[in-house]
């Protein structure tokens, strides 16, 4: 076991801060610490759909004139530029952050009975590196010639040259490398923080395959992220260089923009950076799902009174996930100019892939089986995950083939797949998670009544805008495109995007019916007074809620159960809680 | 207690979601059935092999959607609280197999089948007698190079490059080569004729696109990729950047036109006498 002088990781017994400051905004408890990441990413996503609420505003009404834009019209570099950040503070600052750093955090040292993370003071580090990262993104949208407009694949030459190659290119380009950077940074720590604790920090009978799905999905999670992180990391620092240093390890030579001869570089290779990009690229869709597929599991056993059907096929899985992660990056690939047959290789590793997803799909109507389910709101966003997954996932058979990608890539087609699949089905695990785990963080259940307005408007919400954007993909739009009447062709589909932007406004609202449920629920929700208000069995419904600076009141649990025994034949409750002495089971 | 207020209201909570998820399935499988927004008739012989694996995979992955957006409406339904007890059961070790081995033999069966199309695209040459042309991507125009009567591709410099005196690809006027070159901005192809493409850009990554040829490819710097098509359908088909390469990315876009093989004469004569 671990302890540490300084705060104390594992059991090591510390006492709770007092004041203000060391309690709420510099602290080293891994509980205020995932709040932390959650308000993080509850700002980053309001933020993020504020910029989508724009895109579609233009795309839905090319022509119309709104008065918070300049002259009345958005340009095509402020609709590139929200693009991009839209993309970026998504996939950052919400599908990284949320689940893994945000929900992993506060419960995974008590799913597994440590007192705190395994390095306190390094888990405070990364969450303040992770809003220094934050607060530099965003100031590039305040810097002169905007935001970038690169996308948030930051493709070079484009995101290499500087100004010269477009607004937003310069400084705006500039601090969206070195945010990103810093982000890297956060991650990696959070990540071997994570590892750390769930080797070292695990209570006595907690063993591997006692472990709930949550934990193994944040632990691979963070293997994942330790691996991709760096090479991410690694590719910022070379297209820093590129930029500011003169070096070219992505710009080739003789490159003419508007006439002018780019002297200043040579030899580099733009599907260099597309090969480290998407080498953390397609670990990072996996980064943000993992949790996701954790949470459903979870809740799907909890709410259904049984246990996971296939809990070591379940492991397996996430492992096969986990590896096959780093094993497909080319499929983002195929028309880069990249060999075809490594594209033919990556396409045949790409549809192994689904099979472990498709494992999972299988085992959750397994788990769903021959139960007893309680829809309450937590269940209904795991139900909406599985189903939103499915509908997500098959896609990616198609965009998997490279014959296919042909025609599909950066098509609508493929901005339909990875919103539904990283996108939503992500954001409902996080729903999911909050609504089931809100009462044991703040000692209140969120509202039922409004949460399920919030749940069945944005599950009907999603389908209706990210459904259409299939038949645009089938039809040959391109995305990224500004002006959706730019070619013959796309005219005809503009009543798609008129439908995709109204169920889009729909839904941001049902966004905020859940922000006030949330803040309303903190204020006066009805309150939760008991340790275990769902009857689940994990070790964080054995300690009051909200749990006590040192979660386990400096007794280390012992675990005597798997994760998820619901129902047990002999046994008196329909669960039996993993920290429950066997002699302590009551009999039937 | 919160949770024990158990079966109160649950089959209205599933049967809602039931409906919801055979409608939304129904409704989505619908519009892929009845392509209302689809693809635009394919002009080659490889677009209708793509075509013809679209439809296997659409096939493949209507039924697996189907499937399983409806069992999972049929287990909420039929598994929702009214009072029961759970069934207890950990797994299957037989199901987990049988079920694994059928997506690999399904998903990977797919995929194996998928490699003729891209075969015939990317691993066969252009047949031999093709017809290069040259294609240039620039912010935010395509620029298309024909070699011309003596067949050969001339010298180009990038610091001849000018697109404003009209010299935008920056040929070279000292190579003799290069004098009976034709650059155009849209680009003529003869029908039922092998097209050998060489696509190329100036500054920053772009990607050639064109629906009916159901082609794509990335032109990036540094890189020549050849591309190969033999169009059979004449006609007038959209060529449209695909790759974000900057603020006028939506706007880069040219024409392509099959025309039959006199016509084809007729254009490069005219293309001829405006060059000289």
């Amino acid at each position: 076991m671990v302890t540490h002088e300084n705060g104390g990781g594992g059991h090591g017994h510390h006492q709770a801060p007092t004041g203000f400051i060391r309690k709420y905004v510099f602290s080293i408890d891994h509980k205020v610490i995932g709040i932390q990441y959650l308000c993080l990413a509850l700002f980053s996503v309001f933020v993020g759909m504020g910029l989508s609420l724009l895109m579609r505003l233009h795309l839905g009404w090319p022509n119309a004139h709104w008065s918070i834009f300049k002259g009345g019209l958005m340009t095509p570099e402020q609709y590139l530029a929200l693009m991009t950040m839209h993309g970026t503070i998504m996939v950052f600052m919400v599908l990284t952050t949320a689940p893994q750093s945000g929900f992993g955090n506060y419960f995974l040292p008590i799913q597994i009975g440590a007192a705190d993370m395994a390095f306190p003071v390094l888990n405070m580090l990364s969450f303040w590196t992770t809003m220094l990262s934050l607060l530099v993104m965003i100031a590039a949208f305040f810097v002169a010639g905007g935001a970038p407009i690169g996308g948030w694949t930051s493709y070079p030459p484009l995101s290499a040259l500087g100004e010269m190659a477009g607004p937003g290119q310069g400084a705006g380009e500039t601090l969206w490398i070195i945010g990103l950077a810093i982000f890297c940074g956060a991650s990696l720590m959070g990540a071997l923080n994570f590892i750390t604790t769930l080797i070292d920090l695990r209570a006595k009978g907690m063993t591997l395959g006692r472990l709930p799905l949550t934990c193994w999905t944040w632990f691979v999670t963070a293997i994942l992220g330790l691996l991709a992180f760096g090479v991410l990391l690694a590719a910022c620092i070379l297209l820093l260089l590129d930029r500011i240093a003169g070096t070219s390890f992505f710009v080739p030579a003789g490159l003419v923009i508007t006439d002018q001869v780019v002297t200043w570089h040579k030899g580099g290779s733009p599907l260099l950076w597309q090969h480290l990009f998407w080498f953390f690229g397609h670990p990072e869709v996996y980064i943000a799902i993992l949790p996701g597929m954790g949470v459903a599991s979870h809740l799907l056993s909890t709410f259904s009174r049984k246990p996971v059907f296939g809990y070591r096929a379940m492991v397996g899985a996430i492992c096969g996930i986990g590896f096959l992660g780093f094993c497909v990056w080319g499929h983002h690939m195929f028309i880069s100019g990249m060999s075809p047959y490594s594209a033919f290789a990556f396409s045949i590793l790409t549809m192994a892939i689904g099979v472990p997803s498709a494992i999972k799909t299988f085992n959750w109507l397994g788990t769903l089986w021959g139960g007893k389910i309680e829809f309450n709101c937590a269940m209904l966003f795991a139900l909406g995950f599985v189903s939103l997954f499915v509908s997500g996932g098959l896609s990616g058979l198609f965009l998997a083939q490279p014959a296919l990608d042909l025609y599909l890539h950066d098509g609508y087609f493929v901005v339909a797949h990875f919103h539904l699949i990283m996108g939503v089905a992500a954001i409902f695990g996080m729903f999911a998670g909050l609504y089931f785990w809100f009462p044991k963080m703040f000692g209140r259940f969120l509202n039922e009544g409004i949460g399920k307005v919030h749940f069945w408007l944005t599950f009907v919400g999603v389908y209706c805008i990210f459904m259409p954007m299939h038949y645009l993909g089938l039809a040959g739009h391109p995305r990224r495109y500004f002006d959706t009447t730019a070619l013959e062709f796309l005219q005809k589909l503009q009543p798609v995007h008129v439908f995709i932007s109204i169920a889009a406004f729909i839904t941001i609202g049902a966004q905020l019916i859940f922000l006030f449920n949330f803040f309303w629920s903190l204020k006066a929700g009805k309150e939760c007074k008991e340790e275990n208000p769902w009857h689940a069995t994990t070790l964080e419904w054995s300690i009051p809620s909200p749990p006590p600076f040192d979660n386990f009141g400096g007794v280390e649990p012992v675990v005597y159960h798997g994760p998820y025994e619901f129902s047990v034949p002999g046994a008196a409750d329909d669960y039996i809680p993993q920290h429950l002495a066997p002699n302590l089971v009551k009999k039937a | 207690m919160l949770r024990r207020r158990s079966e109160h209201g649950s089959t209205t909570v599933a049967l809602s979601l039931a409906i919801f998820l055979v409608l939304m399935t129904v409704v989505s499988v619908y519009f892929f059935w009845a392509k209302v927004w689809w693809f635009p008739p394919a002009i080659t012989a490889v677009g209708h092999e793509i075509d013809a694996q679209f439809a296997r995979t659409f096939l493949i992955t209507g039924i697996v959607f189907v499937m399983a957006q409806f069992g999972l409406a049929y287990a909420v339904f039929k598994f929702r609280d009214r009072g029961q007890k759970a069934t207890y059961f950990e797994g299957n070790n037989t199901m987990e197999i049988v079920w694994t081995l059928a997506t690999v033999v399904l998903f990977v069966g797919l995929g194996l089948y998928a490699r003729n199309a891209w075969a015939q695209v990317h691993f066969l040459g252009a047949a031999p007698g093709a017809l290069p042309i040259e294609i240039t991507g620039q912010q935010f125009v395509w620029n298309f190079r024909y070699a011309g009567p003596d067949g050969k591709f001339g010298r180009e410099k990038p610091e001849l490059v000018s697109a404003s005196t009209g010299n935008p690809v920056g040929l070279d006027s000292t190579d003799p080569a290069s004098k009976d070159d034709i650059v155009s901005p849209v680009i003529a192809v003869p029908a039922n004729r092998e097209i050998e493409l060489i696509i190329r850009s100036q500054d920053v990554t772009h990607s050639f696109y064109v629906r009916e040829l159901r082609l794509k490819q990335d032109a990036v710097p540094g890189m020549e990729v050849h591309m190969h098509f033999n169009a059979t359908v004449p006609g007038n088909y959209e060529i449209a950047c695909a790759e974000l390469c900057g603020l006028g990315h939506y706007r880069m876009h040219s024409m392509l036109t099959v025309m039959s093989e006199p016509d084809f004469e007729k254009w490069m004569k005219e293309q001829e006498a405006a060059n000289q």
